[in-house]
């Protein structure tokens, strides 16, 4: 049965390499969910109907997310001799003109272009991997996003993709667990816990079935990282599922996915079928007498089930609230049976370090945190995106050479990791390295690989209102400390923002904050307090800026902003007069307009309606506005 | 029991695990999960109406209330909510004239709020049905949601 794969393989690397060999020019257009909010898809519909219609002889193909996501959509061109060129920013006017100059004629229009990947070089246009936002990277759970078709399972198999599988049915579960301890790999979905310690208490634990939980349930709010690789490569996670499965001796499994994401459901659901098609799922697994399948279950919005017992309690059909441990799920799990969930990207990592060994996975990282890491970089940054870099990198490489830094000149103020259940790391700490002991001691932890960077115009008190107005819906309610817990603090930090507070409530957090740490079963309650906590270690001043000085620094909590119209520079063209909700702002035409700040809600609308080249409504803080009225 | 209703249970065998599959087809075929359909699956899979009202209720994808024509999810993941996704909200709330969690009178659209959609990159966006409407400015929800730009 193998070698009816292998067959199918050389098949396969001939069909890829019949693709790539130039006979037609290869177009490949990434059209993941970011892809196609930027508006991938009228683009692939420009080409694909700009080549029939002027009969070219080309292959176009939808591939998933090569990363770049702030100069989305992206089309990447393959024409021998010349090299891959990557183009960005492409709109169905480009796109033709890509037709027009390129295909049809021998134009690279290197001015459009973002890079070339191949051996040989194009004046004018940059390699691809040298560019400062590729550079640091180190491409590996991502190596095939945007680069072969996620619908395809030959495509996969042409990279070597279920090499991993075959080698590690010749092996005795035993070493498999070996190599991935060897490996040095950390669960990715954000607690860090060594993947062959866990699977170790599985394969010990007694049970007649065990069951392999695949979490795909991205919940963290500013993170797409397991999206993308579903999205792009869904064959390395069910690559990884079935090599977990058979070292943990595990016969069933579930992929565990968020409902949001109905690309990457789709995408999965076709994988699946395809991976059965080929003897690679179902029973006696290329006749290796191994028999494995995996169901999808849908999740159903509710942040806590990304907790495993949660997780478990959600699959058998109950409210997704966790339970104490222990006994831990890798002991009496699913059903009461001994169960593992893995995170997707520590599975689609079990699949590479198969594919090539625990020594070239442990090239990269430091001493306790091995390989490489996805990141969702976004928020105030350049160049937003997904990355992939080598663990151990500092935040401030990460920010700077690959995302660019901060736009318009602005300065930086803080980078939130691990979403609602890590912290705020500041300016100061930017040369922390990545890596889960470093963030942990920071405050914040490394999470699934949630980085939103802020700036100065980001309120450090609201940002942890905000995580708390998310964690106080999501929970549960099962534990006290966390379901009343959560709820004080966020009505303390509603206070603050809106000019309420008062100055012991710093300290009335912090105590609070460790309580709720301290009091609950679950990581949604262990954690929840993190944002709020890191906040007020890194930026109490801001706090005190609120209760003390009865200003927000930021400008970002309405309460204390105001706005008056400068009578210097009021050309009296009614803009703002007619954007105010509240009527609140007289003046005739070509007349000086004032707001009656009884009226004035803070909305904001009458700066943004005055003209940029006036610019005559500014927005000050109280205190500066009653000094001057 | 209504066809619809009867056609989707006769895949399932009634296990409690099949329960939210059930409530999440039964809800993609009706829109939302009317009371007597809740009802009937409470019968056929033997879980107690006040039961699978607490499932239900649990998660924030079902609703008991018919949905608008188009659903719009206004996404405050943490990236969209420092580049400006409250404005973007409330403008929404402004052109359509109801509020989050509300359906238009005429049906035609329901305004949610939700946790993130993953497309951080792109924020602050909004998701109509399946479509993902990217770096939104107050001046393109007027484009998208003004008058006379009604889909």
């Amino acid at each position: 049965m193998i070698e009816k794969l292998e067959e199918k393989r050389q098949q396969a690397k001939a069909a890829w390499e019949a693709l790539h060999s130039g006979r037609q020019p290869l177009v490949l257009v990434g059209t993941a969910t970011c892809g196609r909010a930027a508006g991938s898809l009228e683009v692939l519909e420009t080409l694909r109907k700009g080549s029939q219609s002027r009969k070219l002889d080309c292959n176009i193909i939808e591939v998933g997310c090569i990363g770049l996501c702030y100069t989305e959509p992206i089309v990447s061109i393959l024409k021998p001799p010349n090299p891959t060129i990557y183009y960005g920013d492409v709109t169905p006017k480009k796109a033709t003109n890509l037709i027009e100059a390129y295909l049809l004629n021998d134009d690279p229009l290197p001015d459009d272009a973002l890079g070339t990947v191949g051996d040989r070089r194009i004046d004018g246009i940059p390699q691809l991997y040298h560019t400062p936002v590729l550079k640091p990277q180190v491409r590996r759970v991502l190596r095939n996003c945007g680069i072969v078709d996620p619908t395809s399972i030959d495509h996969y198999l042409a990279v070597s993709g279920y090499s991993g599988l075959t080698k590690a049915l010749e092996m005795s579960p035993e070493r498999i667990v070996e190599e991935v301890k060897r490996s040095g790999l950390r669960g990715r979905g954000g607690a860090g816990f060594p993947t062959w310690q866990k699977w170790t208490f599985c394969r010990n634990a007694e049970g007649d079935r065990k069951y392999l939980i695949c979490n795909a349930d991205e919940g963290d709010p500013g993170a797409f990282m397991n999206r993308s690789v579903i999205e792009g490569d869904p064959h390395s996670l069910l690559e990884g599922m079935v090599i977990a499965g058979y070292a943990l001796g595990a016969n069933d499994a579930y992929i565990y996915c968020r409902a949001e994401y109905p690309l990457a459901l789709e995408r999965l659901r076709l994988a699946l079928e395809q991976a059965e098609a080929y003897g690679l799922l179902g029973d006696d697994i290329l006749g290796c007498g191994f028999d494995f399948h995996i169901k999808i279950k849908e999740g159903a919005g509710a942040f806590v089930c990304g907790e495993e017992t949660a997780l478990i309690a959600s699959i058998e059909g109950d409210r997704g609230m966790p339970r104490p441990r222990p006994p831990f799920p890798a002991v009496a799990g699913l059903w009461g049976k001994p169960t593992i969930i893995n995170n997707v990207e520590t599975l689609a990592s079990v699949a590479l370090i198969l594919q090539n060994d625990a020594d070239w996975f442990a090239q990269y990282g430091t001493e306790n945190s091995k390989g490489t890491k996805t990141f969702a970089l976004v928020g105030k940054v350049k160049r937003s995106g997904l990355v992939e870099v080598p663990l151990g990198i500092t935040l401030r490489e990460i920010i700077y050479d690959i995302g660019g830094g901060i736009p318009e000149n602005k300065a930086f103020k803080a980078v939130q990791t691990g979403g609602p259940s890590g912290g705020c790391i500041p300016a100061d700490l930017l040369d922390t390295p990545v890596d889960y002991d470093s963030l942990r001691a920071a405050g914040s932890i490394m999470g699934s690989g949630g980085m939103v960077v802020m700036d100065e115009d980001t309120c450090m008190v609201d940002v942890a209102r905000y995580f708390l107005d998310f964690t106080q819906k999501e929970s549960c309610g099962k534990c006290t400390p966390c379901r009343l817990g959560t709820k004080q603090m966020l009505t303390i930090l509603k206070d603050i923002t809106e000019k309420r507070g008062k100055p012991e409530d710093i300290d009335l957090l912090v105590n609070l904050g460790e309580g709720v740490k301290a009091g609950s079963l679950c990581g949604l309650g262990q954690t929840a307090p993190n944002p709020v906590l890191t906040t007020i270690r890194y930026f109490r001043d801001e706090y005190e800026a609120h209760i003390v000085e009865e200003r927000c620094p930021s400008m970002v909590c309405r309460a204390f902003v105001y706005y008056r119209v400068i009578p210097e520079l009021c050309v009296g063209c009614r803009l703002c007069a007619k954007a105010c909700p509240q009527e609140a702002i007289q003046g005739e035409l070509k007349k000086v307009h004032v707001i009656d700040q009884s009226r004035c809600i803070h909305c904001g609308m009458c700066f943004e309606a005055c003209p940029p080249k006036v610019h005559a409504v500014a927005r000050v803080s109280g205190k500066e506005m009653f000094a001057t009225v | 029991m209504d066809e619809r209703l009867s056609a989707i249970l006769s895949s399932y065998e009634g296990r409690k695990d099949e329960l939210i599959p059930i409530l999440q087809q039964v809800q993609g075929a009706y829109g939302y999960l009317p009371n007597q359909e809740m009802r009937d699956i409470s019968q056929f899979t033997r879980v107690p109406e006040s039961r699978l009202y607490g499932v239900a209720t649990f998660y924030a994808q079902f609703r008991f209330t018919p949905i608008g024509r188009n659903h719009v999810m206004v996404c405050r993941g943490t990236a969209c909510h420092v580049r400006g996704a409250q404005r973007i909200l409330e403008e929404i709330e402004k052109h359509l004239g109801i509020k989050e969690g509300e359906t238009t009178p005429d049906g035609e659209y329901s305004l949610e709020t939700v946790a993130c959609i993953g497309a951080c990159s792109l924020s602050p966006c909004v998701m109509i049905n399946r479509d993902v409407q990217a770096r939104m400015t107050p001046k393109k929800v007027a484009q998208f949601y003004g008058k006379g730009a009604r889909i």
